[in-house]
């Protein structure tokens, strides 16, 4: 019993440490505001690297959805519909979330071994020997670019699973389903709301994984051990934040 | 046997840095327990020890990285742990601090880690960041290695690039963090020269921590032994190496056994063998 004491006081304590860094982060965003060759350059880190991922796994997600719906919606006879059945999927719910815990997997993990590691070779002790705060020149920074990157990743994932090579070059293309009522039953269906909300969805994933990665990175133990710890669980916290917070956006948004 | 700091006025005259009756502990370890230490402006200190004895852990205290349970640490006068961290950022422009393993920015150039504190600090027009980056390479001896990476530098480069970085802001203090581990004879060398002509030069006051006692002792104007949390010895070189005291001495040469001890505490040999006994 006390030793489930013990862990919940542990998560509680490190939850609220987490809050006061994640303040000094915020308070930090200002100043990474204006200098944007740092903030482009990380966002070249983040989210231009994470392209070719984004890319490959939004067209094969697409495809994927557009055989598995055309092959129920035909025998309802209602194949003309399949454009609605996967924008619907990837807009309010695939697109956000595939392409975050991608992103944690990718970019989420390079974050946190890469301060992690700064901070083994003491390159975070010495900016502050310089007289330079780490969390406004190496944090602050990541945490931005991570934030923009994300829905900016999210959409592309979502024009590529839908039209150009996911379910548009499937279901059109292979399956023969007509072009026309693709794309116009897709406008019918999908509102500005659905967009807007995905659009959420992405911004508050990627506040999270950015979080949750400059904070394992930072507090990583300055040892190899503790490098490959801060990023195991980055990818690991970060995945399971991303379900459940899409769990509770999702119960608030679609009521 | 240990001279008290402040019964050596020729020391505490002129110290730019003090450090009063400093004890810190980590978790259950104490590494100081009152230490007394005044670092004398414009000359080159030495702090020799055994490993583990906290010697990085006096330079962290002194840049205010790490704050001590008890004590006081002034700085030009400035008591560097009474002041807010703005302040401290801007105590700490006054201050170099060369790391064991060059903490050099891995991502950025040779010239661009130099030129990183400047380009921090000043808003200096690319043209003098330019000129005076290449005088600080020069003064080490890196000039043309401006364009090489951290990856592609010897231990002993790396740390002659930290050193250029470490006088980048023209500080008051620079402190060196054992600065001769694990280098070849001409590096020591280079980075003894170094270290003792940079001081002359540039009237800089310098700490150089380090267990390579001869190598220290004979480019240092005043030296302190530190063991067991407390200051053993000091002196000049000349009088730490005619010390009486045996801890001293058994430091000075090396000798495995002595007042500390070769083996580490534990129960007897026998009765380990025997597995008896508790």
């Amino acid at each position: 019993m006390s030793g489930m004491f013990t862990v919940l006081a542990n998560f509680l304590a490190g939850l609220g440490r987490a809050q006061f860094f994640l303040l000094s982060v915020l308070a930090a965003i200002p100043s990474a505001l204006m200098r944007p060759r740092l903030l482009v350059q990380q966002l070249y880190m983040v989210g231009v690297l994470s392209l070719i991922i984004i890319v490959i796994s939004g067209s094969f997600v697409g495809m994927v959805l557009a055989l598995q719906g055309f092959r129920t919606l035909v025998r309802f006879g209602a194949e003309e519909s399949l454009g609605v059945f996967v924008a619907l999927v990837i807009v309010r719910e695939l697109g956000p979330v595939v392409t975050a815990l991608l992103f944690a997997g990718r970019a989420g993990s390079a974050l946190a071994a890469e301060i992690g590691l700064m901070k083994a070779t003491d390159q975070l002790s010495a900016m502050e020997m310089m007289a330079v705060d780490p969390i406004r020149r190496v944090i602050a920074p990541r945490f931005i670019a991570g934030v923009l990157a994300m829905p900016l990743l999210a959409g592309i994932f979502c024009v590529m699973a839908i039209g150009i090579a996911g379910g548009h070059a499937v279901g059109v293309e292979l399956l023969g389903v007509d072009a026309g009522s693709y794309w116009s039953q897709i406008r019918g269906a999908v509102e500005i709301d659905d967009i807007v909300q995905s659009f959420i969805k992405s911004i508050v994933f990627g506040a999270a994984i950015s979080w949750i990665a400059v904070y394992q990175g930072y507090h990583a133990a300055p040892t190899s051990e503790g490098v490959s710890r801060a990023t195991t669980s980055t990818v690991v916290v970060s995945s399971l934040s991303i379900l459940a917070l899409d769990f509770v956006l999702t119960a608030f948004m679609f009521r | 046997m240990s001279t008290s700091t402040s019964d050596n006025p020729a020391v505490a005259a002129d110290a730019l840095v003090r450090v009063r009756g400093v004890s810190f502990r980590q978790g259950t370890r104490a590494i100081y327990e009152g230490v007394d230490l005044d670092i004398p402006r414009g000359k080159l200190t030495a702090i020799l020890g055994p490993s583990g004895t906290g010697k990085t852990t006096l330079l962290r205290l002194i840049g205010g990285q790490w704050r001590p349970q008890a004590g006081t640490v002034h700085f030009d006068g400035i008591d560097v742990h009474a002041q807010s961290r703005q302040q401290l950022y801007t105590l700490r422009k006054r201050m170099g601090l060369l790391f064991q393993n060059g903490a050099l920015l891995t991502d950025l150039s040779v010239f661009d880690n130099v030129a990183f504190p400047l380009r921090e600090h000043t808003t200096l027009p690319e043209s003098i960041i330019r000129d005076l980056v290449l005088m600080k390479l020069e003064a080490v001896g890196l000039r043309g290695a401006r364009d090489l990476f951290p990856e592609q530098l010897s231990g002993g480069m790396a740390r002659r690039v930290a050193l250029a970085r470490a006088i980048a802001l023209e500080p008051e203090l620079v402190m060196y963090d054992e600065p001769f581990t694990g280098q070849d004879p001409i590096s020591m060398g280079v980075l003894m020269r170094l270290i003792r002509s940079l001081n002359e030069a540039l009237g800089i006051t310098s700490i150089v921590v380090s267990h390579d006692v001869e190598e220290v002792l004979s480019i240092a104007d005043y030296a302190y032994i530190v063991g067991g949390g407390k200051v053993l010895d000091q002196g000049t070189p000349e009088r730490i190496r005619a010390s009486s005291s045996e801890l001293v001495q058994q430091f000075l040469t090396g000798a495995p056994d002595g007042p500390i001890a070769f083996h580490y505490k534990g129960k007897p040999y026998l009765q380990d063998l025997q597995g008896t006994g508790a």
